[in-house]
């Protein structure tokens, strides 16, 4: 199935969970923020929040507008 | 401080002993970066939330000494107070604090807040159990309505956002200072040393800048001067100024002046 991460589309197999993701993506819980259709999902829950097929997914850190060196 | 006892900058429980909020925005490097903070001796870096590059995990947070530094959150590129809400919601979700700068801005030209929307968002979030720090402009109305939503501290602007023009309006920032009892701390405009000097001469507990730093020729450099600006400007009010006269008023006395011709 496919979600809308960060705006961009991104296939993820049926029952992923955002802990999973997060895993995936190789980031630690403590860094980011994670909205699912715009609601934020508080970090206890990330183990148990499956995802839907179309759902749109924000991971969300601290970062310096303008500052294009952090990628 | 130069031998001089000053308290700290107090507010929502919080107290620093900088008066300079630094920002963390159009640095030319990391490094550079912090340098200028280190070097500014401020203790509170203001950050904004936004997309991680999924490619490569990278984070602000990768830059920061957090033992070092309170991280203040903010709501920058917020147009209505809803989103400014969430934004706040979402920083303290991750964690960086219960402090918010608070902008809701208004226009994209000027980046002037929409004060309705700026106090309607203080009061929510003042309810929800922020230190709310409101980005504001330099009316005193204003300033007391974000007082009375519960604002921990006022921030009015000397000019727009990242436009160095200085304090456009002192008389207005005077006012303000008569007119709320929670500090009150320059945000936008300081574009070099004696405009940071000039805010804190007038009265007000703390200047909060970023472009004029990180944009200068030598960030470094100019975070020192900033640092000296605000401490210079803050002993000159403490200290007291003279009042400004039409004429001269000879320092030395002329008894004992010797017949000379």
């Amino acid at each position: 199935m496919q979600i809308r991460l960060n705006g961009k589309l991104h296939e993820v197999s049926h029952g992923m969970t955002i802990a999973r993701l997060l895993e995936e993506l190789r980031i630690r819980h403590e860094r980011v923020a994670v909205l699912v259709n715009q609601g934020v999902v508080k970090r206890p829950l990330y183990a148990s929040t499956t995802l839907q097929d179309g759902d749109a997914v924000e991971v969300l850190t601290v970062m310096a507008g303008g500052m294009e060196v952090i990628r | 401080m130069t031998g001089f006892k000053d308290e700290p900058l107090r507010f929502g429980g919080k107290e620093f002993a900088s008066r300079l909020i630094i920002g963390s925005s159009k640095y030319p490097d990391p490094a550079t970066m912090q340098r200028a903070w280190e070097t500014s001796g401020a203790e509170m870096i203001t950050v904004a939330i936004r997309r991680m590059n999924l490619a490569t995990g990278g984070s602000l947070l990768d830059y920061v000494d957090l033992s070092r530094y309170t991280l203040l959150p903010n709501t920058a590129g917020c147009y209505t107070a809803e989103e400014a809400i969430k934004t706040a919601v979402i920083a303290r979700e991750m964690g960086l604090s219960d402090m918010i700068k608070l902008e809701v801005i208004g226009d994209e030209r000027t980046l002037f807040p929409d004060t309705a929307g700026l106090v309607e968002a203080t009061r929510v979030l003042v309810k929800d159990g922020f230190i709310v720090l409101p980005y504001t402009n330099d009316d005193p109305v204003v300033a007391k309505k974000l007082e009375d939503a519960g604002a921990a501290v006022v921030m009015p602007l000397g000019a727009p956002i990242g436009s160095g023009a200085g304090i456009r309006n002192p008389y207005n920032i005077k006012i303000i200072l008569e007119t709320v009892r929670v500090p009150v701390i320059v945000d936008a405009g300081v574009g070099t040393a004696s405009d940071a000097a000039v805010a804190m001469e007038l009265g007000c507990h703390g200047v909060l800048m970023d472009t004029g730093i990180a944009q200068a020729k030598d960030p470094v450099a100019m975070a020192a001067a900033m640092r000296y600006a605000v401490e210079a400007g803050r002993l000159a009010y403490l200290a007291g100024r003279i009042p400004k006269k039409l004429y001269a008023s000879a320092s030395t006395p002329l008894e004992g002046m010797p017949e000379l011709i």
